[in-house]
């Protein structure tokens, strides 16, 4: 990636800016980092209060059926079973900041059972691509920036119906 | 903008009724959280670090001119390509092009509305791939990226033909 903007800099004249990005690239994941911490540790312990007091239990018990039949392998694994279905009911309501601590915790479960170590199993790559997919009912966001959030939340549920498709094709 | 307070009281007070040490569990759980944040760290800044430098070289704009005839023909806007295009990369260049392209063209035109629905309905890729594998130490991605960039094509292809259907 980093030849590549060298050679594009070159090619569009932008070697300036190509520098200034160089400096500014790594202040920037830090500070992203620095915000993220936060909600992390928010999320991370109330999702830890839950699972303690069987909160996540119930709620993976209700989205089993769906899950089962997107990531087989979950079966026979409670706790990654509890993260994931917490991490895409974050999705779904659109907590950006909730969802992605929570899909950590997920993907911590899901690695103690890949038997692959440095390569990820099916479940969980089915599972980053349904995070990447951006399943949301509200995208509080967008719509924050437009009033058309009416208009706009019906579709997103489309990609889902279609990612499920491209996933079988895999 | 109900769900985060109803959703960290349902379980503030479940875990009461239940009779768990809430704030234990509580600090416990913070705890780990500060751990995954600290070994997602060194990943997240290469990788921000070479998206940056990505950005500012113009590669995206190439990328977006040398797309944009396939995309007219699949029905895309040329206006809302090098959105497409940036979508899956970062999420605050993403949105700086959307504020642009709404302030431009209007948040009720077609483009506007199309430009809108594939903010909302896409996420950035790269960077949820990069958080999740680098948290757990994965390196090797095997079909990750072509099946999550498959997915966000359609996504956007649907956003798009579902505006000009309904919109």
């Amino acid at each position: 990636m980093i030849v590549l903007s060298l050679v594009c800099a070159a090619v569009t004249g932008r070697m300036e800016q190509l520098s200034q990005a160089a400096a500014e690239g790594a202040d920037k994941a830090v500070r992203l980092l620095i915000s993220m911490t936060g909600s992390m540790c928010l999320w991370c312990g109330l999702m830890n209060t839950a699972d303690k007091s069987g909160a996540t239990r119930l709620l993976s018990r209700l989205s089993a059926p769906a899950l089962t039949r997107l990531m087989p392998a979950l079966k026979n694994n409670r706790a990654a079973m509890n993260a994931v279905s917490a991490n895409l009911t974050a999705n779904f309501l659109g907590l950006g900041n909730a969802a992605t601590p929570l899909g950590i915790m997920a993907m911590k479960e899901l690695q103690k059972t890949n038997t692959l170590r440095d390569a990820p199993d099916s479940s969980m790559i089915i599972f980053v691509v349904l995070n990447t997919a951006s399943i949301q009912l509200i995208p509080s966001t967008i719509a924050a920036l437009r009033q058309a959030a009416g208009s706009s939340s019906p579709y997103s549920i489309l990609p889902c119906v279609w990612l499920s498709s491209a996933l079988a094709l895999l | 903008m109900y769900a985060v307070p109803v959703i960290i009281g349902i379980i503030v007070i479940f875990g009461a009724a239940k009779r768990v040490p809430v704030f234990d569990c509580f600090t416990e759980g913070a705890k780990e959280g500060l751990k995954s944040v600290l070994s997602i760290a060194p990943s997240l800044i290469g990788l921000i670090f070479a998206v940056t430098m990505l950005d500012a070289s113009g590669f995206f704009e190439l990328l977006a001119d040398a797309l944009s005839p396939l995309c007219v023909s699949a029905g895309v806007p040329p206006q809302v390509v090098p959105l497409a295009v940036i979508r899956p990369v970062t999420g605050s260049g993403s949105f700086a092009v959307l504020s642009g392209i709404i302030d431009k063209y209007g948040a009720d035109s077609l483009i506007g509305k199309t430009a809108s629905v594939i903010s909302g309905s896409t996420e950035t890729t790269f960077y949820a791939i990069t958080v999740y594998y680098g948290a757990v130490g994965i390196k090797k991605t095997r079909y990750t990226v072509p099946a999550a960039l498959t997915a966000d094509m359609i996504g956007m292809l649907t956003a798009v033909w579902s505006c000009a259907a309904f919109g």
